[in-house]
């Protein structure tokens, strides 16, 4: 698109573009000035400058544990991603380097398990995790997140691995390396790019899953979904605290996020667009 | 590089995550299905018997089914209008020479990564409160009266929180489909005097059309699905006007207890899901080959 275009116009375009941007980023913005508010202040009507107090951030972790649900919110989207990994890993290479007639099938039929929608299966997930005392662990909703994601998982590496060149294997093959060596210092590099966007992607979608979290936590391994829920319900007007415990939870994953937008369309879509 | 222990390699490689998915797939659906033929309610566990097509019927005449439905349709179909319309037109935008674009793509993408209930939270007591909102301000601001929305308008309102979280995701996807159109082609059409309009129907939306279905088809799946938004804001009310489908299967699980009833109504939402998956597979199918 290297079309000349005049400074003014430009211009116009770029102060539509800012507002547009402004406007969508505002609520997480406010939200953010808002948690640096005292509460009289936050309730006292607009106001875009704050009196830069930390009050609020100090109440949250002092009165309401804070830390303990961020902390789960980190192992469960961490461990179930490593989780998902480790199975998926195998099975996408398998995939992308030794495909058989039904590969496409199989891949298929994965990515259909997750068309199912979850409160179909709410019943006998909600029964199983009561009989079985997995309700409200970490372990229990770590499996939980590892099976969620499996599909996307095995289907954004599958596409990152068909990328590299099965020539290159027999290059190395042929110079005399071994099965071992192949994998370590040939495949490995190249899938590594590939492997960390899809862990990238992932532990996004696994911090901020608000289904399953919510349903099978009650206090002991509630992640930040279920923590900010709870401020749902009527404890008078603590904006400002709201503010800070919501800016402390989207603050991490709005840095991943950030880092791993190209990917995201492409993990997101099944590499349908990319 | 099909040798013998290649395959056999591959076939050990590939069996986990198979089996886990298939009994991931089948062992809670079959519960489901069969929960659904039966009178189960956690409160009286010891009078479970077999209820026959009773919880079908009891679920799907009940006129919180029917709403639910149209709720569920409203919010799907809603959120889908303003999602691509306005991430076609954002795009369009962003794509233009514009100072900045990198952070200006950060700040438009930013919604996606906010969780839903922090999202939802956000919107309910920063922005559309009655008393203290933003909305609020700007209606005093102008002398009018604030709209109390959940309580006036709580389906629109929901609506409006979703699609701001989808926003960002349609126009994402429809930017990098945008950033793949020829320019020469562009620059061609300019030159034989071709407007803005007819490059725009010609040239641009044919190239789009494929993301723009991705995109209707993958917010489809997440959207049949939205909950925590409801649970924080509405609760599903007032009455049933903002129940979706998987917030009355909540209601009826986890609040009536009603296991019977609640895997009844889970039956119908894989029907459905699977009525929109199969476009889905469809299209991404296409991309295989």
């Amino acid at each position: 698109m290297a079309r000349a275009v005049s400074a003014r116009r430009k211009a116009g375009y770029s102060v539509a573009a800012w507002v547009v941007a402004l406007l969508i980023f505002f609520p997480i913005l406010y939200t953010i000035i808002t948690s640096l508010k005292t509460e009289p202040e936050a309730i006292a009507g607009f106001n875009l400058v704050p009196s830069f107090t930390f009050e609020s951030y100090r109440t949250v972790q002092s009165q309401n544990d804070y830390f303990r649900p961020f902390m789960n919110s980190v192992v469960i989207a961490v461990g179930s991603t490593i989780l998902a990994l480790i199975i998926a890993i195998p099975a996408a290479w398998a995939f992308a380097f030794s495909p058989t007639k039904r590969t496409k099938d199989v891949l298929m039929w994965m990515l259909s398990t997750k068309m199912m929608p979850a409160v179909a299966v709410l019943v006998p997930i909600y029964l199983i995790f009561l009989r079985t005392g997995l309700m409200d662990t970490r372990i229990g909703l770590t499996v939980m997140l590892m099976l969620i994601n499996l599909p996307i998982v095995v289907w954004m590496l599958y596409t990152y691995f068909r990328e590299i060149p099965g020539e290159i294997l027999e290059a190395a093959r042929m110079d005399g390396a071994s099965l071992w060596n192949e994998i370590l210092y040939v495949l490995t590099p190249m899938a590594l790019p590939g492997i960390a966007s899809t862990m990238l992607l992932n532990i996004i979608l696994a911090w901020n899953e608000s289904f399953w979290t919510i349903q099978l936590t009650t206090t002991n391994a509630a992640p930040l979904t279920a923590f900010i829920a709870s401020f749902s319900s009527p404890q008078g007007l603590f904006w400002a605290k709201l503010s800070a415990a919501s800016t402390l939870a989207i603050a991490p994953i709005l840095i991943v996020g950030w880092f791993s937008q190209k990917q995201l369309v492409r993990g997101l879509t099944f590499g349908a667009v990319k | 590089m099909a040798t013998q222990e290649t395959r056999k390699l591959a076939r050990v490689m590939r069996a986990p995550a198979i089996f886990l998915l298939l009994i991931w797939m089948i062992v809670p659906l079959g519960m489901t299905l069969y929960f659904s033929f039966l009178n189960y309610n956690l409160l009286n566990p010891a009078m479970t018997s077999w209820a026959g097509w009773f919880n079908y019927q009891y679920f799907y005449t009940d006129p919180a089914f029917i709403q639910s439905i149209w709720n569920t349709l409203v919010l799907v179909l809603g959120v889908l209008v303003i999602t691509v319309v306005g991430g076609v037109a954002i795009a369009l935008l962003i794509d233009q020479p514009i100072f900045g674009q990198g952070v200006v793509r950060i700040l438009v993408i930013s919604p996606f990564f906010v969780m839903p209930p922090v999202a939802a939270l956000i919107w309910k007591n920063m922005i559309m409160h009655p008393g203290y909102g933003v909305f609020a301000d700007v209606a005093k601001f102008f002398g009018m009266q604030p709209v109390d929305w959940f309580a006036q308008y709580p389906l629109l309102s929901i609506i409006l929180i979703v699609a701001w979280q989808w926003l960002p995701f349609a126009t994402l996807i429809l930017l990098t489909a945008l950033q793949s159109l020829d320019g020469e082609q562009m620059e061609a059409a300019e030159m034989d005097g071709a407007g803005f309009v007819s490059r725009f129907v010609y040239l641009i939306l044919p190239h789009m059309a494929r993301a723009i279905t991705v995109v209707i088809l993958i917010q489809t799946i997440f959207l049949l699905g939205v909950y925590a938004e409801i649970l924080v804001t509405t609760n599903g009310g007032p009455g049933y006007a903002s129940t979706n489908l998987v917030f009355l299967i909540y209601r009826a699980a986890r609040l009536n207890f009603d296991i019977g009833g609640a895997a009844a109504g889970g039956i119908i939402a894989v029907v459905l899901a699977n009525f929109v998956a199969f476009f889905l597979m469809r299209a991404v199918g296409k991309n295989l080959d």
